[in-house]
């Protein structure tokens, strides 16, 4: 389904990817770890066309995903959230989730503001799918409140909520269970996987919590100063020599 | 979780009384007219004709996190393009509306390109050297635009099958044009235009992640703010009969900008509220001081930025929640902890959160310097 060959990405000096490859089936979920700073959001980045890479290839479905414009990207099925919440503080939580589904709206400026009738009826199509994932995520008691103030577990499950609006097959989560309390985590995982089921997702997961990676995903792809040092089912990971080294240092 | 519901079903039980509200404010808009003298009806026309300007400044600025300094210049494109399209072809006054507002459309997206790359302070100075700029070219351009003495065309003129007099039928005039404008930003910000353009304010990243083009949306809100400043140009040429250029000089700019701050951005009537400041503050400062007229302006914008920092249009909200505060305060207080206790580590933004005031859907009240006082919470 994806499929990462060759993507080096430097800043400056700094070689922050360095010829980092690996695939994605469909229907599987990778999780990408690494101690900080070993690229893996900046990975995440160029796959939503935040950051283009030096070079190296990524095809989503046949298709080159680095000729894409950033926003061209959700319509095609990719959604993401964010390390530090990337959430629209003051618009209410209703709205956030509603702007997860734009790239599956067509109503342009004009038509908007004499509100046609074909308006209408998109916004109440956008409106119900919002209300859906609202209730879904069990969300709905916040969904007038504006964004900002909410607690941060809830602010995570607005986050997955915009994300599913967009009615993706592809779900990139960046550390999903960063700052979530150890009661959080185990919920969250278990909302992640209904949803995984339920919408029929293939995810790629960025996380430093390893019971959430391991307990999650099918195959984990380790990075570390930018290469790729390891990659193979979670069991394998956890033996892997130098993943230990690279999380750990190796005794002197 | 139980006051957010509650407010909700108090929203609902809200409605016929806003329908009642509204229906009031109709009466009142339609009736006033004839129980004012015609110079007072002239003034309100005034302020009908700024509150459009300051709607589509109100676009850019309150809803799209953009700035421009320069709205100025395309209220007078719009009032120059009625008065040339009057005086030198004798049009009509009609036929200038759609070319006064396609124009400063064009106008707008033309500006709205430096704005994809410039932000804040630097596209402010851009648009400001528009409207410094724009003074001077009118009166070079002076076999078309009449140079320094300007242009005086015809005022509009009342129908005679409609008996009204020519301040009357002006003022019927402009408030049709104010309410369709009105209407169409805010059928604009109720969609998945405005939702777009909201985000981009919000969290631009976030926005483009989520597929919303970025220099699309933020062109188009430049064109269609510089469209409502051009349309309530042209109307402003209907209601005075002349322009002249050092009408338009930059200070009107900054002014529609005070206008719009003193009246409440992102708030859907702020403009209205703006308008009315812009229209009656100075007047009435000259009657408290001859001799210093802006500084009792400036003043007054000072005492209302403190007094309220969301803006006129939010002080009502924020008089409701301190009155909703009290009551509140006796009954189970523990239970609005939960929501305002996590206020500090919430967000990863610097936004500090009020209360929901649920009479403003999209509150401008983010910024913490105009955090509402709740160092006196429980």
């Amino acid at each position: 389904m994806l499929a990462v060959d060759g993507i080096s990405v430097r800043f400056g000096g700094i070689t922050a990817l360095d010829g980092v490859a690996f695939t994605v089936e469909p229907g599987t979920a990778v999780g990408l770890i690494g101690p900080n700073g070993a690229g893996k959001t900046t990975l995440f980045n160029c796959l939503t066309r935040r950051c283009t890479p030096d070079a190296g290839t990524v095809r989503f479905e046949d298709e080159d995903l680095l000729a894409l414009p950033p926003h061209s990207v959700a319509g095609r099925g990719i959604a993401r959230t964010f390390q530090n919440l990337g959430l629209f503080p003051r618009l209410t939580v209703r709205d956030n989730v509603m702007i997860g589904a734009h790239s599956r709206g067509r109503t342009g400026h004009l038509a908007a503001a004499l509100r046609l009738p074909r308006v209408r009826r998109e916004e109440r199509e956008l409106r119900d799918h919002a209300e859906d994932l609202l209730r879904r995520l069990g969300l709905a008691d916040v969904a007038d409140h504006p964004a900002s103030g909410l607690p941060f577990g809830t602010l995570k499950r607005v986050e997955l909520a915009r994300a599913l609006a967009v009615r993706p097959r592809l779900l990139l989560l960046d550390e999903p269970v960063n700052g979530l309390s150890h009661g959080e985590v185990g919920q969250f995982a278990d909302l992640v996987r209904a949803v995984r089921e339920d919408f029929d997702l293939t995810l790629v997961v960025v996380e430093h919590h390893m019971g959430f990676v391991m307990g999650l995903c099918d195959k984990v792809v380790c990075l570390d100063f930018g290469r790729k040092i390891a990659e193979g089912p979670p069991e394998e990971i956890q033996r892997d020599p130098a993943v230990i080294e690279a999380y750990l240092g190796v005794a002197a | 979780m139980s006051t957010i519901v509650a407010t909700l079903a108090t929203d609902r039980a809200r409605r016929p009384r806003a329908a009642l509200t509204a229906l009031l404010a109709v009466a009142v808009a339609v009736g006033a007219p004839f129980y004012f003298a015609p110079f007072q009806v002239f003034q309100l026309t005034m302020v009908l004709v700024y509150a459009v300007a300051l709607a589509g400044l109100n676009l850019l600025v309150g809803f799209g996190g953009q700035i421009s300094l320069g709205h100025g210049a395309f209220f007078a494109a719009g009032a120059y393009t009625a008065a040339v399209m009057l005086d030198r072809y004798d049009t009509g006054h009609l036929a200038t509306l759609p070319v006064a507002a396609a124009g400063c459309f064009l106008l707008g997206l033309g500006f709205g390109v430096p704005a994809l790359r410039l932000r804040g302070l630097y596209l402010a100075l851009v648009t400001l050297s528009f409207a410094v700029f724009l003074p001077p070219l009118l009166k070079r351009l002076e076999p078309v635009t009449g140079g320094s003495m300007g242009l005086t065309v015809d005022k509009l003129q009342p129908p005679a099958w409609s008996g009204l007099a020519e301040d009357q039928w002006m003022y019927f005039v402009a408030l049709t044009v104010a309410a369709v404008a009105l209407l169409l930003a805010r059928n604009l910000l109720r969609s998945r235009a405005g939702r777009a353009l909201l985000a981009v304010r919000d969290n631009e990243s976030a926005a483009e992640v989520m597929g919303v083009r970025l220099s699309l949306h933020k062109t188009l809100a430049f064109a269609w703010s510089a469209l409502f400043a051009g349309v309530s140009g042209c109307v402003y040429t209907w209601v005075i009969g002349y322009v002249s250029p050092d009408s338009f000089s930059f200070v009107l700019s900054i002014t529609l900008l005070a206008g719009l701050v003193v009246g409440g951005l992102a708030s859907l009537y702020g403009p209205l509220l703006g308008a009315a400041f812009v229209m009656y503050v100075p007047s009435w400062a000259q009657d408290i001081s001859d001799a210093a007229p802006g500084v009792v302006f400036g003043l007054l914008i000072i005492v209302v930025m403190f007094v309220a920092p969301t803006g006129l249009a939010g002080l009502v909200g924020r008089l409701r929640s301190l009155a909703a505060r009290r009551p509140t305060r006796t009954t189970p207080a523990p239970d609005r902890t939960p929501e305002s206790a996590p206020d500090t580590d919430a967000t990863s933004a610097s936004e500090s959160s009020a209360p929901p005031t649920p009479a403003d859907p999209a509150p401008a009240d983010a910024e913490p310097v105009g955090a509402p006082p709740r160092t006196e919470k429980e």
